[in-house]
């Protein structure tokens, strides 16, 4: 909303405060604005008039003016196609700040130029504010316009502008009456209201039209009636007014019908009488009816939309757009003044779907009644005075809302009890009469009248809000709240999984939970239902997620044609699907690792086995050490077949993790998943401690030679099988495949440890063990001992 | 016989002098004090000696021998010692070249910013709860005094599955959630912090997806000056001790009254700059008093209980701790954007 300070001061005096501290007081009213600005952003301009003018030597189009300034006669080069003797214009002086351009005394072509005649553009006022010649050339001023003076004051176009964002609740602020009210709090002036009077003749519109409301979503409707009208340009003071709410100036009529919505907040609709006929009807559309409204479109209506008609046809979109049929033109007479108050919502769901206007916007934040009464009369008032109109006797009227103004009761300490704060009657006091309120006193306890403009007030904490808006919070002191004291309930179990990933070295991100419907049944075999947006705002962006994978290959592929090949991320994040009717959310981790993993010289590189690790720290870390098993079975397509495992704990699968399959991605990427909703199924046991044994223990290194297919699982557990309680640990030291040994074979060390926590092992105890192992192991896995 | 063997004692101490190396030094050391040395040589005549003789010969002869081994033990260390610094100086290395370095791992940004928040929150008692991020438009909206085609849902445009459902637009949902959970009905502060998601096309300022940590506190006397204490405890510890903020009075439909804070402004310390825009303060968050309509909704007396509400945007902080002014940044995860926060902050 564009509160302009010339509008504002014909209901408010705003001479005794600084512009600026004024609007830092409506910010702190709860008012923000987005900038101050003068309508005109130009300085040391002169009104000037040419009494000279010739053709440049030099130029075709250009030409040579003596422009008389009162006080000297400036040389001034000017293209402009209008220039000539004897014209008024506005000259800019040397050093003159033009829209964010500095003039300066030049040469042009070899003619001395000391200043420069502008147009109304190039000060800055839209285009769209300006007739035919005013785009095309400079702006002349009138015969009467003073030599010497300034310019903008003289067209009245010396005034600022600030832009307010307002909250949503507070709609009598979209009007300078509202805005005069609001002032007044800060400034404590009075507010003057608008001049409503004017004569009536002795026709009565009760005579000449019908009107019939036929819907529970019209809740005023208020229609007069005004003949012989005369269109014509608006007055000086419209047109400024207008172009600094930043509305177009038409003719006289319709500017009356946007200075009133602009003044009252009170939108109104203006019908070319004799178009209408003898009838008013106000309803809900039947669907498919259409209607070709101002704008030209043919639009089809349904049973939300509130039309008005002539009875029969259509003619106008309730509170959103007037229909063509009955609009005003040069050639009208005769005016019908609508002034009504609808449904929001359903004023919000035409203007949704068709256009959103000024005045669709009042209509959906909600109106005064009382000022759909003023709107009328003033409107009646305006086209009387500036149209020359002769106002029927009468009024076709159809109201359902109270006229009266709310009796709201708050005691005292209600308002103290919500603040935390002790006013005192007084301060109470002082905010009500600010804001207009009449407020009387007994016992501590108010009585407040709030004016039906407020609509936003009804209950006792709209009127709190309205004390701590004016008294304000700043004066307010500061306390904490006061509670029992109890151990803050805080579920950590993110936060441990992320700190150990970190520790693991991974970088965590966060990207989105919406992607495309092609990845949706990536990197998981699980059957679920989607969850998809009804209206997405791109293709990439429609459906929640079911794995994290995706997402994290995006944003390696990011990085990789960033030349960024070494990754190792990490995300915890919901993940989705629908069951039947229930929405399932369960919380995932997943990593991606390629690349190395260290810096500098002689760089390791993440694999299979150190991806392993990664899911092996982080389950150890959690307390799962040895409950957790590697699987292999059938695999998302999108994971290379073999070079990759399901995770199992305790005995169920919570991830998966391996190689993305080479067919998606050329460079070795690594992925784990694993879903922390079921891998926190397992419990987990408190931290316990277990002694170490004093004794030394004996340390024996094992070498098999081993059939390819053996899996080094079960060898460990015939080695555990052999070696009794003695037998400690069991760890492979060595790995390897290749020339030195038969194709088809592998060879595995081990490292075993033999402890006793009562005494000294001594060899002849734990070579019977030793054999034992030896022999479990050639016999079962077909193995051969390579070294002992 | 004592000159000879004064003799074979320069002549030795000059021999082990010279020598350079281990091998020679044992010839030395055979050939003056070995079985077959000049100095068994002229031992084995002693026996031709008187017995005054072989008692002075004996001593010169001890005398000797120890000083030939002193020097060659100082020798052979001198020899040794060497030796290993030679071969130390051989091991010289480039102490410039690389490390093997692990690399870090990190928490994304917008985890640190959550968690220190999480934290000053634990600290003063708050309960830190979860909710879902598929909600019911009765949870985001109405029971938060929002009915459906109120125009504040308009600064809400949603991600709607249904006509029912959603996908949050705020953390506030939680505020409804857990009043309907608190069976006793007994006041409460909680925090919740989590995703959020709105219809806006993503630039440099807006994020179709984002996150927020929802605060609420409902007890028979909280008041809106424990939700400026706790505000202005927040701002300090998020922006600096010497931090200040404002109330502005807005509008939310769960609130009344309500408000937006600012904090002053950290950068400038409020002469003005591009991050406050001239104003010396930046707006962090909204809040207020939840609204009667929302107690009563979730079974709480509105006559009995106050409760204050507020919500910060997690990217606004963590943007305006760090400097980061594009809100694309923070879900393109570039390694070297990660990479700034892979150090830990005191």
């Amino acid at each position: 909303m564009r509160l302009s300070k010339k509008f504002l001061s014909d209901y408010t005096n705003l001479n005794n405060i600084d512009f600026k501290s004024y609007a830092d007081s409506m910010l702190k009213l709860g008012n923000e604005y987005e900038s101050i600005t003068n309508l005109v952003n130009a300085t040391n301009l002169i009104i000037g008039e040419v009494i000279e003018c010739n053709k440049h030597p030099e130029s075709d189009h250009l030409k040579v003016c003596k422009v008389n300034i009162g006080k000297e006669i400036l040389n001034i080069v000017c293209g402009a196609p209008n220039m000539r003797k004897g014209i008024k214009v506005i000259v800019a002086l040397d050093g003159a700040n033009v829209n964010g351009t500095i003039i300066k005394k030049s040469v042009i072509l070899g003619v001395e130029s000391n200043g420069m005649c502008c147009s109304l553009e190039e000060l800055g006022i839209d285009k769209k504010f300006l007739k035919e010649e005013d785009i095309n050339g400079i702006h002349e001023l009138d015969k009467e316009a003073p030599v010497g003076e300034d310019p903008i004051k003289y067209l009245d176009l010396d005034d600022t502008i600030i832009d307010f964002e307002l909250t949503a609740n507070r709609g009598d602020l979209l009007s300078m009456l509202g805005l005069a009210y609001e002032s007044a709090a800060i400034t404590n002036e009075e507010v003057k209201l608008p001049d409503l009077t004017y004569k009536t003749s002795k026709e009565n519109i009760k005579d000449l039209l019908e009107l019939k409301v036929d819907s529970k979503d019209v809740y005023t409707f208020l229609v007069k009636r005004v003949n012989n009208i005369k269109i014509e340009e608006s007055p000086v003071f419209i047109k400024n007014r207008l172009i600094a709410c930043n509305v177009r100036s038409i003719n006289n009529v319709v500017d009356i019908s946007n200075y009133v919505m602009l003044e009252t907040g009170q939108p109104l609709h203006f019908y070319d009488a004799d178009k209408l006929g003898k009838v008013i009807e106000a309803r809900n559309a039947i669907n498919g009816e259409t209607l070709i409204t101002l704008d030209n479109q043919n639009r089809i209506l349904s049973n939300e939309d509130i039309v008005i008609t002539n009875g029969k046809n259509v003619v106008g979109l309730a509170g959103v757009m007037g229909g063509l049929d009955t609009e005003i033109d040069e050639n009208t007479k005769n005016v019908v003044i609508e002034s009504a108050i609808f449904n929001p919502i359903n004023i919000r769901k035409t203007s949704k779907k068709l256009i959103r206007s000024e005045a669709s916007i009042r209509f959906e934040k909600g109106l005064d009644v009382n000022r759909c009464y003023m709107a009328i009369e003033r409107a009646c008032n305006m086209l009387e005075k500036y149209a020359s109109g002769k106002v029927l006797d009468g009024i076709l009227e159809y109201n359902t809302l109270d006229r009266n103004e709310k009796e709201i009761e708050i005691t005292l300490d209600k308002i103290n009890s919500v603040l935390g704060y002790n006013l005192e009657v007084k301060d109470v006091e002082t905010v009500f009469k600010k804001l207009n309120f009449k407020v009387s006193v007994k016992n501590n306890k108010f009585k407040v009248i709030v004016p039906t403009r407020r609509i936003d007030i009804s209950i006792e904490e709209d009127l709190i809000e309205e004390v701590s808006r004016v008294y304000g919070v700043d004066n307010i002191n500061s306390t904490l709240p006061i509670f029992e004291s109890k151990p803050s309930y805080n579920n950590r179990k993110d936060r441990v999984v992320r700190d150990i990933m970190v520790g693991l070295g991974l970088n965590e991100v966060i990207t989105y939970s919406l992607i495309n419907l092609d990845d949706v049944f990536k990197f998981t075999n699980d059957e679920f239902g989607l969850i998809k947006i009804l209206s997405p705002l791109t293709e990439e962006r429609v459906v929640l997620r079911h794995s994290l994978i995706t997402s994290l290959l995006d944003v390696y592929k990011y990085n990789k044609s960033r030349n960024i090949k070494d990754l190792s991320i990490f995300e915890i994040s919901k993940c989705f699907s629908q069951i039947n009717t229930e929405y399932i959310e369960e919380n995932k981790l997943a990593c991606l690792l390629t690349g190395s993993y260290t810096e500098g010289l002689n760089k390791e590189y993440h694999d299979f086995y150190t991806t392993k690790g990664i899911v092996e720290s982080l389950l150890d870390s959690l307390g799962y050490s040895g409950r957790y098993s590697f699987v292999v079975k059938s695999f998302p397509e999108e994971m290379h077949p073999t070079k990759s495992a399901y995770i199992s704990v305790g005995n169920k699968i919570v991830g998966l993790m391996g190689q993305v399959h080479p067919k998606i991605s050329k460079d070795e990427v690594y992925v784990i998943e694993i879903n922390l909703d079921l891998l926190f199924e397992n419990k987990i046991g408190k931290i316990k401690f277990k002694e170490v044994s004093k004794f030394p223990g004996i340390s024996k290194d094992l070498a098999f030679i081993l059939p390819k297919e053996v899996k080094n699982e079960d060898v460990i557990s015939t080695i555990k099988q052999g070696g009794g309680k003695l037998l400690s640990k069991v760890e492979v030291f060595d790995y390897y495949e290749g020339e030195r040994i038969e194709k088809n074979k592998k060879s595995i060390a081990y490292n075993l440890y033999f402890e006793s926590n009562e005494k000294t092992l001594s060899d002849d105890e734990i070579n019977p063990f030793f054999d034992k192992i030896i022999e479990l192991v050639v016999k079962k896995h077909n193995a051969i001992l390579r070294d002992k | 016989m004592i000159e000879k063997l004064e003799s074979i004692k320069n002549e030795a101490l000059e021999s082990i002098n010279e020598c350079m190396d281990e091998a020679t030094l044992n010839n030395v050391k055979s050939k003056y004090i070995g079985k077959k040395s000049v100095f068994n040589e002229i031992m084995s005549e002693m026996s031709k000696l008187s017995q005054e003789e072989k008692r002075e010969v004996g001593s010169k002869s001890n005398e000797v021998r120890n000083e030939i081994t002193n020097m060659l033990e100082l020798k052979l260390k001198s020899i040794k010692d060497e030796a290993l610094n030679k071969k130390l100086e051989n091991d010289k290395i480039d102490i410039t070249l690389p490390s093997k370095k692990r690399r870090i791992g990190s928490r994304h940004p917008l985890t640190i910013v959550r968690e220190q928040i999480e934290d000053l929150f634990i600290s003063m008692g708050y309960d830190v709860v979860s909710g879902p991020e598929v909600e019911s438009d009765l949870y985001c909206f109405e029971m938060l005094n929002l009915p459906k085609g109120h125009p504040a849902r308009d600064a809400q445009d949603s991600f709607y599955i249904t006509d029912e459902m959603l996908l949050r637009t705020h953390t506030s949902p939680v505020q409804v959630r857990s009043m309907l959970a608190n069976a006793e009905k007994k006041p409460f502060k909680l925090i919740c912090p989590g995703k959020t998601y709105r219809r806006d096309d993503d630039d440099a300022t807006h994020s179709h997806q984002f996150s927020q940590i929802e605060g609420l506190v409902v007890g028979e006397n909280i008041s809106l000056s424990d939700l400026k204490g706790t505000l202005e405890l927040f701002a300090k510890k998020m922006f600096g001790s010497g931090r200040e903020i404002r109330f502005r009075s807005s509008y939310f439909p769960f609130t009344e009254p309500s408000y937006e804070v600012d904090v002053s402004c950290f950068k400038c310390d409020q002469k003005g700059c591009n991050i406050c825009k001239g104003t010396g303060w930046i707006e962090i968050l909204g809040c207020g008093m939840v609204h009667p309509n929302v107690l009563e909704g979730c079974g709480f007396d509105h006559k009995k209980y106050q409760g204050f509400a507020f919500g910060v945007g997690i990217e606004r902080v963590a943007s305006l701790k760090y400097g980061v002014t594009n809100m694309r940044d923070y879900f393109t995860n570039d390694y070297r954007f990660l990479k700034n926060f892979d150090r830990k902050e005191m």
